[in-house]
């Protein structure tokens, strides 16, 4: 075996330092589902009557629902009946920072996460989500001068219910898919963005997802709203305990923009991803989807997903308003056992409506990893645009890459161009490299970056230094 | 929505089949019934049937095809490549005309013969091929086609035979009564290290509905040499589902073209099995659409083992009201190391009522690969059309020219001239009403 080879075995060996467990007393409703437990949801939360009858239409049209499995995934049935649909901190939600455990404090600390403004990331405000609750959201009041609305999403239902009201559900709809349906129903927590007309939102908004009980599943549900003329910059991340069970987390993701409105969505996904074996993880499948309602708005996401045993995520772009552009930039890595499904869709409806597409996957030790992304173009989206890339990457002999674009055109003058290609990290790269003094770790890190570039270039700059750190610990041990 | 097709199934038992009686011949039939009636009609429903709905077909009640000796040597000059020197084998309707054939005798073992013949008077060739490739059948068209396994041609070359002149195997639909269908069933086998070219035509004489639906099974053994033309040239109410399926060995080189020009709905598949060392398999084809037409193709090809490549290359050119489909899935299986896979698909959409449906994928199983796909879905460059008015060039006809050129770049890799300037002249026939095109082409 060459010794890139050999390099290659050692490659696959990683650490998880998120993987602790923070000792908290906690409430949480015994595992099972049905309609009492999603009425009890409702009714811990304080929620106005029309959000029960949304969960409870949504609970029935799940049940009547089936798992899809079409995608290229192999995981067990998940039981539904095992999982405990809500569990929080004791006690009353904090006022005020100085109200939280400080065990919560300490444990967004270990994350990287102060939650203590001056100590925190300048210019970041973040809403952290534990288990099944936010307990803290930052600078509130220097975002509320500038008219922004952020706060836990259960806490907008109270305060600005007729906004939650016309939004929720509208990029979404309750019943889109099963586990949507199924956030819809027991969904417990999230955060609400609403930006004002003409408004730039005056720092970067964060959400730190963490789940920390055991067999409880996340649904986190989050609606942003950018009126015209306005811009928000989002990050959302999330971690969770190392454990041998499996874990759901169904979130739904909805952003709205109205004409000239922009907004950057940015997800470094970190959740546990299970042991070399494949034991453990979590399963992250997720609907995520932004409409560009008025003519000139944007709407980017960006991921990079390094954790999670199961990921299955589409975050779309609905474009409508003439004009608007859609983006996608993602990184997919997948080691040990990993599999991820994944990718975007981009509807053209408006006039010169524009998409780009760039997507990296990396597959390492057995993982498989997905790219699947649909492109449509509408009869009436003229002059509509689209330019695809997805490249793979392989590292070892077990492991998988796999593309499936769908491209739908019923426009003359719509352009559509997909490339992809699969190869892995050629010997003369390294070799290159290493004659240069780097060892072959370093190498296949610097090559690595290299091939995913073009995404890490789209995120928020301290992001783009941790992502950067993330891709390197997830393949420590697994490239030469 | 299959019970239409489950009568036609029962019709087997009133037809005189080949090798009724023998126990390998009517396993397979009875296997595929029974398949048949688990599978049903595929519906869009089934991934690989997304945008293609066939229930047009499914609502008819088609009725098995006669025996047409009817025609004479005189009808089936007017569908004749021009100035082409070829072994002709012909069906009519499905069954072998010994009459109108001129391919019998070839000499060094070489048998181009009906398939039945062959069923009957050597099975010790036949058996160890036919349903090779199709025992486990993707779609329930195919099952009924093994069901009946009917009729159609049995090419056998002999390890390094070479057959310099092309076969050219036609199949005419006879089209009376209406609404019949025919069900040819094709296996050719090229021996270790021979040499073959094989014209596989679908024409109509009249411009009734029908439905084809046939299946192709082609070897190439050790270092064989297979070029494979399909011109699909059904009547514009006729229905065509057809499966190439293809298997190769160590160092063999198959090209399949394939222009799809006729039928309302038409569906190819095509399916590749590169199964030894050095085996490269080349995948050109066209779909020229006008009208309410629907073409659909879907292609796979397997990397089985290491070492292998593959090239595939298809174009579309879309008018009216007309839809097309391409499907193109390369997969390189775990330890198909050093394989090479590259597969491009570009459209040319001319109407505001057409559609185009692009779905190549790539499935990869090993890391010692390159492996590329790329599609694209546009319109004529405006700069090329401004370009030729500048020259004095009108309109149509810059338009003509360079829908033209789109498409040539697939046909312009035919090896035989003569069957080029055909299609070629069929597609600008189809496309435009101009009549100095082809001067100036």
């Amino acid at each position: 075996m060459s010794a890139v080879g050999q390099d290659i075995e050692k490659l696959v060996k990683r650490e998880y330092k998120e993987g602790f467990y923070t000792e908290i007393d906690s409430d949480t409703f015994p595992p099972g589902l049905d309609e009492n437990v999603v009425r009890a949801i409702s009714r811990k939360k304080e929620e106005p009557e029309f959000m029960l009858e949304w969960r409870l239409k949504a609970f029935r049209r799940w049940q009547r629902m089936e798992e899809p499995r079409w995608a290229h995934l192999r995981f067990p049935k998940i039981d539904y009946q095992s999982i405990s649909y809500f569990s929080a901190p004791k006690g009353e939600r904090p006022k005020s920072l100085d109200e939280v455990d400080p065990k919560l404090l300490e444990t967004y600390e270990k994350l990287g996460i102060p939650l203590e403004e001056q100590k925190a990331l300048a210019g970041v405000a973040v809403d952290a989500v534990f288990d099944s609750v936010s307990v803290a959201t930052t600078f509130r009041e220097k975002l509320a001068d500038a008219g922004v609305i952020f706060c836990p999403i259960s806490e907008a239902l109270q305060e600005y219910p007729e906004l939650v009201r016309e939004y929720i559900g509208g990029v979404v709809p309750a019943a889109d898919n099963y586990f949507a349906a199924l956030n819809s129903a027991v969904f417990s927590d999230g955060s609400f963005v609403y930006i004002p007309k003409g408004v730039r939102c005056p720092m970067e908004l964060s959400t730190y997802f963490r789940i920390n009980e055991m067999n409880t599943g996340q649904f986190e549900r989050t609606l942003i709203v950018a009126e015209e003329g306005s811009y928000v910059s989002y990050l959302e991340g999330c971690t969770a305990p190392m454990r041998d069970e499996n874990q759901l987390h169904a979130a739904v993701v909805e952003l709205v923009a109205k004409e000239n409105a922009q907004i950057k969505y940015s997800t470094v996904q970190n959740w546990y991803p299970g042991d070399e074996q494949g034991r453990g993880g979590v399963y992250n499948l997720v609907t995520k989807r932004g409409a560009c309602r008025g003519a000139n708005s944007k709407i980017s996401w960006t991921q990079i997903e390094t954790g999670s045993a199961i990921t299955q995520k589409y975050p779309s772009v609905v474009l409508e308003g003439d004009n608007s552009i859609g983006e996608f930039y993602s990184v997919a890595l997948t080691n040990n056992m990993q599999q991820a499904d994944t990718g975007t869709k981009m509807i053209h409806v408006g006039k010169n409506t524009r998409s780009t597409i760039i997507s990296k996957g990396i597959s390492a030790s057995r993982g498989q990893n997905t790219y699947r992304g649909l492109v449509k173009i509408v009869k009436g989206a003229d002059n509509a645009r689209n330019y695809s890339r997805c490249d793979s990457l392989l590292i070892g002999n077990h492991c998988g890459a796999h593309t499936f674009p769908y491209l739908e055109s019923k426009n003359p003058s719509a352009r559509i161009e997909h490339e992809a290609t699969t190869s892995k990290i050629s010997e003369d790269q390294l070799f290159y490299c290493m004659q240069r003094g780097l060892n072959e770790e370093d190498a296949v890190s610097l090559i690595v970056n290299g091939f995913c570039k073009e995404v890490f270039r789209e995120l928020p700059m301290e992001f783009a230094v941790e992502a950067r750190k993330l891709l390197e610990i997830s393949l420590e041990g697994a490239v030469g | 929505m299959s019970e239409r097709f489950e009568q036609l199934l029962a019709e087997r038992s009133r037809l005189d089949l080949p090798g009724a009686g023998v126990d390998w011949v009517e396993t397979i039939r009875n296997e595929n019934a029974r398949r048949f009636e688990e599978l049903g009609l595929p519906t869009p429903r089934d991934e690989d049937w997304k945008y293609t709905n066939i229930e047009p077909i499914a609502r008819k009640s088609f009725t098995p095809a006669d025996t047409g000796e009817s025609l004479t040597g005189r009808d089936l000059r007017a569908i004749a490549i021009p100035g082409l020197d070829v072994h002709r084998a012909i069906l009519i309707d499905g069954h072998y005309s010994p009459t109108l054939s001129n391919a019998g005798e070839l000499g060094d073992g070489v048998r181009i013969c009906s398939l039945a013949e062959a069923i009957d008077e050597q099975p010790d060739l036949v058996q160890p091929w036919l349903g090779r490739l199709a025992a486990e059948p993707e779609h329930g068209f195919r099952a009924l086609n093994s069901a009946f396994l009917q009729d159609g041609i049995f090419i056998w070359v002999p390890d390094g035979c070479r057959i310099d002149t092309p076969i050219e195997l036609c199949c005419v639909q006879h089209g009376e009564p209406e609404e019949t269908v025919s069900q040819p069933r094709h296996l050719v086998v090229a021996g270790e290290g021979s040499r073959l070219t094989l014209i596989e035509r679908y024409v109509s004489l009249h411009d009734k509905r029908y439905l084809t639906n046939a299946i192709t099974e082609v070897f190439a053994r050790r270092n064989a040499r297979v070029d494979h033309y399909k011109l699909q040239q059904e009547s514009t109410k006729g229905y065509h589902i057809g499966s190439w399926l293809i298997e190769q060995h160590a160092g063999s080189h198959v090209m399949t073209h394939n222009a799809a020009l006729g039928g309302a709905t038409a569906r190819t598949d095509i399916r590749v099995r590169l199964d030894g060392a050095h085996a490269h398999c080349d995948l050109n084809g066209v779909y020229v659409l006008n009208g309410r037409q629907h073409v659909d193709t879907h292609t796979k090809v397997d990397h089985c083992v290491a070492d292998t490549s593959s090239d595939e290359f298809y174009k579309g050119v879309l008018n009216d009201r007309s839809r097309a489909v391409f499907h193109g899935r390369v997969v390189v299986h775990p330890d198909a190391q050093r394989s090479d896979a590259r597969q491009r698909n570009k459209n040319l959409l001319l109407s505001p009522d057409a559609e185009v449906d692009s779905k190549p994928q790539l499935e990869i199983h090993a890391d010692d690969v390159a492996c590329t796909h790329g599609a694209s879905v546009g319109q004529l460059d405006d700069d090329a059309l401004f370009y030729l008015r500048t020259r004095g060039v009108d309109e149509e006809t810059a338009r003509g020219l360079l829908t033209f050129a789109f498409a040539n770049d697939v046909i312009e890799k035919f090896e035989l001239p003569r069957l080029r300037h055909y299609v070629e002249h069929e597609l600008t026939s189809k496309m435009f009403s101009i009549d100095d095109l082809e001067e100036i082409i």
